[in-house]
């Protein structure tokens, strides 16, 4: 059973925490049990740290942003639009595409645990996993978005979506103005995580 | 189970704090924590489900006091014993001291790209009548189970409409259980917050549910 306040035995003057020590002691357990692979186990966390994250998303905005075919594609079956730029798999099996308009803010939230969009955003911030956006976004969404220091204005509906399937949402936010001299490739360094989340917008 | 992880709707934790370009981790012990839910849950001994219902059974106070990585140690940890993968004893003392048990699978290094990019889908075609249509309204049905479930407890007894229709999807409450997949009809329901929170507003909440949560309106 697992308990708060377990104490390992260790050395005088380590300076890890007991969580620290508690993970180290089980990784040396599993692998000399043979069920994981250590080396597995520094590949899932380079892919993580440096393969998968929110410019994926970007460049899936940038597309919808300049390509209306590809647009139309991410809200008829953005699982496919998606994987056509080589985004798949776990935690983004079932993709759906939600589009910002002049009257739908668009924001996602898991209440029940932490679901999130991993091909395309990478793993969620603290703050996504985090008890007070967990239990707020849905009761006070308009007091959560002005913590970000985004203000919806009063006639446009801010639509909250919790992820309680394994069905994965992307915001694709509104293009800003003054953006239509940009590449692509430019537009997509403008697009932030938070935008494609719901707790942010653009700005150009 | 009406669990501490069935936050919607709680005022008490205060402000979101975020910062601006986060790091991926925190602490050097986070990405090894993270690095081992994954490939423990490679070898097959569980499913996400089973994996989600763990974490909503540790005790409550553990769950809210723990950080996001801590926690997830801390289910892994109930999961290896409960399923006899380790002793408490060996997790204790990071020895092994019984002989380990087959598993389904051992993810190698190289096998793990792979595995990311096909992930496990978990839509199921089959037969079943579809029960509901978008832009039928419906109620949620006002159910406590002792078990895992994904309808969260502030959508209970509310009305919203179909906004869309996923088809058949794995149902978490039959296959956290090792109940089986039992297959349902998914929908995305929309609900006015003016429903759910007795509040004036425009704003409203999408939630992904399973037919069997929903009766017509």
């Amino acid at each position: 059973m697992a308990h708060d306040g377990h104490r390992h035995d260790h050395g005088e003057g380590s300076e890890l925490p007991p969580i620290a020590l508690r993970v180290k002691a089980l990784e040396s357990l599993l692998v000399e049990k043979g069920y994981v692979d250590p080396k597995a186990l520094d590949v899932l966390i380079d892919t993580y740290e440096a393969k998968i994250g929110p410019r994926n998303g970007a460049r899936v905005v940038a597309k919808a942003w300049t390509d209306a075919a590809f647009a139309d594609w991410l809200k008829r079956d953005a699982t496919a639009a998606i994987a056509s730029l080589g985004y798949t798999g776990r935690q983004g099996e079932h993709m759906v595409a939600l589009f910002n308009t002049p009257d739908t803010h668009n924001m996602v939230v898991c209440t029940l645990c932490s679901c999130y969009p991993w091909p395309v955003l990478g793993l969620p911030p603290v703050w996504y996993k985090s008890m007070p956006y967990r239990s707020r976004a849905v009761i006070e969404p308009r007091e959560v978005l002005r913590e970000f220091g985004l203000s919806v204005p009063e006639d446009r509906e801010v639509r909250v979506w919790d992820s309680t399937a394994e069905v994965r949402y992307l915001v694709i936010p509104e293009r800003p103005e003054g953006t239509e001299g940009l590449s692509e490739e430019q537009l997509a360094a403008i697009v932030t995580r938070n935008a494609m989340i719901g707790t942010g917008v653009v700005t150009a | 189970m009406n669990g501490p992880h069935d936050m919607g709707g709680f005022t008490g934790f205060g402000p979101v704090e975020h910062a601006e370009d986060e790091p991926v981790w925190h602490a050097d012990w986070e990405p090894r924590a993270f690095a081992l839910v994954l490939a423990m849950g490679m070898t097959g001994s569980w499913n996400i489900d089973e994996a989600r219902h763990a974490r909503e059974r540790l005790p409550a106070m553990q769950y809210w006091r723990s950080s996001y990585y801590e926690m997830r140690h801390y289910a892994l940890i109930l999961q290896l014993i409960e399923l006899g993968l380790v002793t408490a004893m060996e997790e204790e003392q990071g020895r092994m001291a019984v002989a380990p048990k087959p598993v389904k699978r051992v993810a190698t290094a190289e096998m793990i790209p792979a595995i990311l990019a096909t992930g496990s889908a978990y839509d199921r075609p089959g037969n079943r009548p579809q029960g509901f249509d978008i832009g039928e309204k419906v109620r949620v049905q006002n159910i406590n189970p002792e078990g895992h479930t994904r309808l969260p407890r502030y959508a209970r007894g509310k009305s919203g409409e179909i906004v869309a229709v996923h088809g058949m999807h794995v149902f978490p409450d039959s296959n956290a259980q090792a109940q089986g997949e039992d297959p349902q009809w998914l929908y995305t329901v929309r609900f006015t917050g003016a429903e759910l929170w007795g509040k004036d507003t425009r704003d409203s909440v999408c939630i992904d549910l399973w037919e069997p949560y929903l009766e017509a309106c």
